[in-house]
């Protein structure tokens, strides 16, 4: 049960994949303009997320572990990866077409985060089972989705505040990143693991 | 090297058919994106913009065919909105499209009116009332202001006039800005 | 039972609030004064919230003292009764004390001296009357609330079905500096204000009624306490100075402990607020049938000489009010109608003295605070600290600023009762309440053009469905034309078959007949050539 509970605190705070792990930068800068998208966002990520990395799990033990293709690991997890995101593209155009045409191409952008593959390889280098690799996508997700929101949130208030010239737009986005990531390196050590 | 290409050639057929499922069952029609942008719109019907109405401004900006600060009636606060709805940055309103007015309405000078009813056959709400031989005038409440009917006169009998304000529609301006040691 | 009571029931208070310097002394050393009738009167129609009265009289018309002149327009809206008898010179646009500096539609009276009252009764038993002939009484009286806002209180004493009143509160808090109108009108007519209470208690059939005064004024407050003295019902509460208390949702809070939730009326909640002015208004019409001619203005500020209340009747102009209290024209720095947190100054010193008109602040140089440059906004939070509606003005200010409207909204932007206790304490000197009422004022703006847009997009496709359908109903109509005309053509061709075969029968048949005549007429030949002549030989002759 620990287990469970320090993977969770791990990839959540510890190891938070965008600002300890710096993966998954990409949505992190670009979706975080307003706090609707970054929680449809959020969302979409952490179902894509869980989802390939569970698929992933099976697909290596079941598929290319017995066969002894392991080295077709990349290939095989982008395959689960991409058809995970095509789905819900579809999904949300179905049941969200306005968060489908805001997204825009950040959606199928997912594919290319390299926090989902990371979660999906991480999860084979350490040698999961079943249960640790579910939390540990899920966790990896939860981690994501709170800093983007965080982000969004701020960014949202700095874009009404007073920025000087130079430091508007993108550059105060970036050192406020970079701030919260000296933040989040606060929790290292929280769990000595 | 039989067993690597068998195994890929299950996983992608598996997926293939998952999505070739889900994209029929998850079938999108029509598309409420335009309605959401054409709910935004000033509905001048103008076409300043470009297009032949407001809807099929709002049809364009949906594709990504057109901009989002072409509309001269809407003004600054239709582009900040259209920004807002599609998540862009709103940007100063393109100049090439025309230019920031004051609300104005047509009036039709009687004296002059031959009542060939093709300002009438211009408006594109109506808002003109007449009949052939009949006087045409313009019922001032439904003008949008869109200028159409000028140019079909003959006889040059329509003239813009900004509308009037009064006490009514009278608003607190924008505060003094000059704010000393600020960035803006 | 009210002489046992404890003079200070509990109170409650709100968050925040200021305690600007008061400057009531100045105005309280006289009695009220009565006004001098001035050269002519301006009435503007619209004088209160809701519609703009319609005039009732025309050019040269002669009025009494108390004769409507313009009758309400609709549900919510007042009349305008003339305040002393006169003519009528004018009814036009004339400048009316308005922060845009714009005119309005007024009637202008010129008194003719003899201030002849027009025939007018009192209410014999108001007790036995029905509310609504009661609310209808002073309704045409032209009453509104006094207290600065001009809400038509006819429609204030009809709670209707929302809710039934339990407490009603009299509002002689008068928090805001300088002004001091409600406070002389208690010390000396304590007891023509309980009576209107009592009608205004009886016409909302309210449980109880508990009147609130600041404890800046001691006089005001024995005066209403020996009124209230006796009556069950009705108590005085001393309530601490602090801006803004005078508020009606505020003072609500303080005297009772409930607020009124977000976006909703103290109504709702059972409460109703009203202005000591305004009762003594209602007191004057129920018992003498005299309709809202004059109010107590407070003429004050460094320009006036001599400081002090004067019962003014509506209409007069304020430059002849500061005239008459010995205001001196080159000390004018700047007209204030209202006090100096929520007052605004007019552009020109002859405008009218109007029914929401409590003082006029003749400010000289030394009055005005010091004009201090905008600075930039520290974020230092003072202003939340002072806000008494639990705003956050800093954020309103940020939003407003950036012309972000669903945000400021989001942040309850019109809860806000622009007080001006955030600009009061902003150390940047930021004037914060400018820009709520911009924001207000735009966000307004938009959902009226929204409104239009949607009404033009609605007539656009109204017209577009016209022009289909008017040029499917051509299309039909060529295709019936066109089908009728390849009926009769089919129909013709079909005629001429019928002639052509009728002719060749003709000729046929006539052929037979030519050539049976033929023959006939050979045998005749023959015969008369005798016998022996062989008809069969004929042809060899």
């Amino acid at each position: 049960m620990s287990e469970y509970l320090l993977i969770l605190v791990s990839t959540i705070l510890v190891n938070n994949f965008v600002l300890v792990k710096f993966l998954g930068l990409c949505p992190f800068m670009g979706v975080s303009r307003k706090l609707e998208t970054a929680i449809g966002m959020s969302l979409a990520t952490t179902f894509v997320l869980t989802l390939s990395a569970v698929c992933s799990y099976l697909v290596n033990t079941y598929l290319l572990a017995p066969f002894g293709i392991e080295y077709l690991r990349t290939i095989a997890f982008i395959l689960v990866i991409a058809a995970v995101v095509q789905f819900t593209e579809m999904v949300i155009h179905k049941t969200s077409p306005l968060l489908y045409q805001v997204l825009g191409i950040f959606l199928p952008l997912i594919t290319t985060n390299c926090a989902v593959l990371g979660v999906a390889l991480l999860n084979v280098q350490q040698e999961h089972g079943f249960i640790q690799t579910t939390l540990y996508g899920f966790g990896a997700s939860i981690g994501f989705s709170m800093v983007l929101i965080l982000f969004a949130a701020m960014r949202e208030r700095i874009a009404a505040a007073d920025v000087p010239v130079a430091f508007r737009g993108p550059a105060i986005a970036l050192v406020t990143a970079g701030l919260m990531s000296l933040a989040f390196m606060g929790f290292s050590g929280l769990v000595r693991a | 090297m039989l067993a690597a290409v068998l195994a890929l050639t299950a996983l992608a057929a598996t997926f293939g058919l998952t999505l070739g499922y889900a994209a029929i069952r998850f079938k999108v029609e029509g598309d409420p994106l335009v309605d959401k942008i054409d709910a935004l719109l000033p509905q001048t019907q103008c076409g300043q913009c470009g297009f032949p109405g407001c809807r099929p401004y709002a049809m364009a900006i949906a594709k990504g065919e057109a901009d989002i600060n072409q509309c001269p009636p809407g003004g600054e606060a239709t582009i900040r909105a259209l920004a807002d709805l599609l998540d862009r940055d709103p940007k100063p309103l393109n100049p090439e499209h025309g230019q920031i007015k004051p609300k104005m309405v047509a009036v039709i000078d009687e004296r002059r009116c031959i009542g060939c009813t093709l300002c009438i056959q211009a408006c594109p709400v109506d808002a003109i009332v007449g009949a052939p031989k009949q006087m045409h005038t313009v019922v001032a409440q439904e003008c949008t202001g869109c200028d159409l009917c000028v140019a079909p006169c003959p006889v040059d009998c329509i003239e813009m006039v900004p509308l009037q304000q009064s006490i009514r529609t009278w608003q607190w301006p924008y505060p003094e800005q000059k704010a000393v040691g600020s960035a803006t | 039972m009210s002489a046992v009571e404890p003079r200070n029931p509990r109170l409650w208070t709100f968050h925040g609030g200021v305690h600007p310097e008061q400057h009531k002394a100045e105005s309280t050393q006289l009695p009220i004064q009565p006004a001098t009738l001035p050269s002519r009167l301006i009435l503007p129609l619209h004088q209160h919230i809701g519609e703009p009265a319609e005039p009732m009289v025309t050019k040269g018309d002669r009025v009494l003292k108390g004769q409507m002149i313009a009758r309400a327009s609709g549900y919510v809206s007042a009349p305008v009764h003339a305040p002393t008898s006169g003519t009528v010179v004018d009814i036009d646009d004339y400048p009316i004390p308005h922060p845009s500096g714009m005119s309005a539609p007024s009637i202008v009276i010129e008194p003719d001296g003899a201030d002849t009252w027009i025939e007018h009764q009192g209410i014999e038993r108001y007790q036995d009357l029905d509310p609504s002939v009661l609310r209808n009484h002073i309704r045409e009286a032209g009453i509104v609330g006094l207290g600065g806002a001009g809400f038509p209180t006819s429609v204030k004493l009809n709670p209707g079905h929302i809710k039934s009143i339990d407490t009603l509160i009299l509002n002689g808090a008068e928090c805001e500096p300088y002004i001091t109108c409600d406070d002389v009108l208690m010390r000396e007519r304590a007891d023509e204000i309980i009576s209107g209470l009592k009608i205004v208690a009886h016409a909302l059939q309210a449980k109880e009624a508990v009147i609130g005064i600041e404890d800046n004024k001691p006089a005001a407050l024995e005066a209403m306490h020996k009124a209230v003295a006796g009556i069950d019902n009705m108590r005085v509460a001393q309530v601490p100075t602090i801006y803004p208390s005078g508020d009606s949702k505020l003072l609500a809070k303080i005297l009772t402990g409930k607020e009124v939730p977000s976006n909703k009326l103290s109504l709702h909640i059972g409460l109703t607020c009203i202005n000591v002015g305004t009762t003594y208004a209602v007191h004057r019409a129920v018992h003498y049938g005299e309709p809202l001619l004059t109010r107590i203005v407070t003429v004050t500020g460094g320009a006036v000489g001599r400081q002090c209340n004067v019962e003014a009747l509506l209409g007069t102009p304020m430059s002849d009010l500061i005239a008459q209290c010995g205001g001196d024209p080159d000390r004018l720095a700047s007209l204030i109608m209202g006090g100096p947190m929520m007052g605004f100054a007019v552009h020109r010193t002859d405008v009218p003295v109007i029914k929401t008109t409590n003082c006029i602040l003749a400010a000289a140089k030394a009055d005005l605070a010091r004009s201090r440059p905008v600075m930039p906004c520290i974020r230092c939070g003072a202003c939340v600290e002072a806000c008494p509606v639990n705003l956050l003005p800093q954020q309103l200010y940020w939003f407003a600023k950036n012309r972000e409207f669903d945000k400021v909204q989001k942040y309850d932007l019109f809860d806000c009762i622009e007080c001006g206790c955030c600009s009061y304490v902003c150390p940047s000197n930021i004037p914060l309440v400018q820009y709520f009422r911009f924001a207000k004022g735009d966000i307004w703006v938009q959902e009226r053009e929204k409104e239009k847009a949607g009404i033009a997009r609605r007539r656009h496709e109204a017209r577009l469905q016209r022009l289909a359908r008017e040029k499917a109903e051509r299309e039909a109509r060529r295709q019936q034309k066109k089908s009728a005309l390849d009926a009769t053509a089919a129909a013709d061709a079909g005629k001429e078959r019928a002639q052509t075969q009728m002719q060749a029968a003709v000729e046929r048949a006539e052929g037979r007949r030519a050539a049976a005549m033929e023959q006939a007429e050979k045998r005749r030949a023959g015969v008369d050539a005798g016998p022996g002549t062989d008809p069969e030989r004929k042809h060899e002759a």
